[in-house]
């Protein structure tokens, strides 16, 4: 459909959220647009490595280095999406948009939607402009030298987003661009907000933030049996927003789908992944979410108002891949009385081995699962059942490797009653952040139809 | 009382960052949240995470106290041995803190 008009008579729009990372649901995406009256469905599928490996990816094959469910995704949402008239905003270009944009309409073609008008935003890819220069890491100590850059892509902001709009794009594939942007995009588009609407960008930022993770914001993420009960995650509903002129917005979720979107999921949302509320940096703006006000006022409706905005950043923050050698693991299980000190004895054998042989690792993490491989704080009590495992990084693959061989080892050569050994051995392709000034910066946008 | 009982919780993570943010279920809870949730016994129930720095931040609008604890995920969810990368688990784990009588 078309933009609504509202009761006061100023036209607003409505933007629901597809898919909040790249393994998402598909039929949400689908519920949203045969239900939710939408203007816009954006996806956010990229997450902060994932753009590396797509790099990687790239480097093998050129047409490559997109999300590979794009074409599942698109083939399930194309069609219904331009019945209805909704736009398609989407991250799922990763490391090469314009792959991205042609592989989408190839498959508009196979389904014979023609006609349809693509867009490819580029200029996030900044590996050649940032090579041969130094920079301090922001997120942990070090510099960018001490690194071997594999991707280096600066987050972009909404407004060539809405340039794509304006040009009249139907579909648009981005690389690495602020994860709010892509909803605060169609916001530009549609009420012409300016780059120094510091207010209004902040606004509309804060409603792309509790869109992006998609079902997050509708109970995905929020159930605790008992104290913070949801109905119907199998059919999770996933967010839209109604979003007014001046960046007030009521997010909601269409009827009959499962979930629930109450005060207590939208205020865990606002703050996700949130450090100094004062200051959420993004391209476009720094959102002050401190005033952020969220108002139940009906069932599965949340108003949101209250944001206020700061002139954005001189810098843009671009993530850097880097290899960073390889992790081999090894777990294996032990049950019944004892198991807590046979598992502590296997992992002090593999200590003992791997000092006896000399491995050439860097770091070694032991863990006993179902006792203090995520928790912690103080322990007491007796499992019935503990994994214990190993897991290394070394600089080379055959060390690393070693560390399943050792585990696998204790079958004969450990404690009695060992079971379920499983081995693993993976690359590390690292992510590291660095800011860059804008200016060197220059998106641009690239046309098809298919 | 546990402060699972008054509170829920969020945690996300940026690079080598966890973000714990915990959210008063009734506002009459919210002062006590502020009070008691500080920064130093939120270092002591999560002894093992060790992190290099804590920011905390009260956000009164939302009921709710924002922890922040840089260097505090094994050098972040790309390079970590550890099995929960990104810290997931953190926040149900901060739940279970005893918060004394309301």
């Amino acid at each position: 459909m078309s933009e609504t008009q509202s009761e006061m008579g100023m036209t607003g729009i409505r933007i629901g959220a597809g898919a909040g990372f790249a393994g998402d649901r598909i039929e949400p995406a689908v519920e949203l647009i045969e239900k939710g009256e939408l203007d816009y469905l954006c996806f956010e599928c990229l997450a902060e490595r994932t753009i590396a490996l797509a790099q990687l990816a790239r480097q093998h094959d050129p047409g490559a280095g997109y999300d590979p469910r794009l074409e599942k995704r698109m083939r399930a949402v194309l069609g219904p999406a331009m019945a209805k008239g909704v736009r398609i905003i989407s991250n799922m270009g990763a490391a090469n948009p314009l792959a991205a944009m042609q592989a989408a309409l190839g498959v508009a073609r196979d389904m014979g939607l023609t006609g349809i008008r693509m867009a490819a935003v580029l200029g996030d890819d900044v590996l050649s402009v940032i090579s041969g220069q130094d920079h301090t890491l922001i997120d942990r100590t070090g510099t960018l030298a001490q690194l071997a850059p594999i991707s280096a892509n600066a987050y972009l902001g909404a407004f060539p987003i809405a340039r794509a709009l304006a040009q009249g794009a139907q579909v648009i594939f981005t690389g690495r661009v602020c994860d709010p942007a892509l909803f605060l995009g169609p916001m530009i588009h549609a009420f012409g907000w300016g780059e120094q609407d510091w207010t209004l960008l902040a606004r509309g930022t804060a409603v792309g933030h509790l869109l992006e993770c998609a079902g997050q914001l509708t109970g995905g993420y929020f159930a605790d049996p008992g104290f913070k009960d949801v109905p119907g995650l199998a059919r999770l509903g996933f967010p839209l927003a109604e979003v007014s002129p001046d960046g007030h917005a009521v997010l909601t979720k269409v009827a009959g789908s499962g979930g629930r979107l109450s005060l207590a999921s939208a205020r865990e949302q606002a703050m996700y992944e949130i450090l100094d509320p004062a200051r959420y940096l993004q391209a476009d703006v720094v959102a002050d979410f401190t005033t952020l006000r969220l108002t139940e006022i009906g069932p599965d409706r949340i108003a949101v108002s209250g944001a206020r905005g700061l002139p954005r950043p001189e810098t843009l923050k671009v993530s850097v891949g880097y290899r960073d050698g390889f992790i081999g693991e090894g777990q294996i299980t032990y049950a019944g009385p004892g198991a807590v000190a046979r598992g502590q004895l296997a992992l002090d054998i593999v200590r003992e081995r791997i000092a006896m042989l000399g491995l050439p690792v860097e770091e070694v993490r032991y863990d006993l699962i179902g006792v203090n491989s995520a928790h912690v704080g103080a322990y007491h009590g007796d499992p019935a059942e503990v994994r214990a495992r190993v897991a290394a990084r070394a600089q080379d693959a055959a060390t690393a490797a070693e560390i399943g061989a050792e585990v696998e080892a204790l079958y004969l050569n450990g404690p009695s009653g060992g079971g379920g050994v499983t081995t693993s051995l993976r690359e590390v392709v690292a992510v590291a952040s660095i800011l860059i000034g804008r200016d060197v910066v220059q998106p641009s946008i690239v046309h098809e139809v298919s | 009382m546990r402060l699972r009982e008054i509170a829920h919780a969020r945690t996300g993570d940026k690079g080598d960052t966890s973000q714990i943010c915990v959210f008063a279920r009734d506002p009459a809870h919210f002062p006590l949240l502020e009070r008691r949730l500080t920064t130093e016994r939120v270092a002591a129930h999560l002894s093992g995470l060790r992190p290099r720095r804590i920011d905390r931040y009260v956000l009164a609008e939302l009921g709710a106290v924002n922890f922040v604890l840089h260097g505090a995920l094994s050098g972040g969810v790309t390079r970590s041995l550890a099995l929960d990368a990104h810290g997931k688990t953190l926040g149900a784990q901060l739940l279970d803190m005893e918060m004394g009588d309301a």
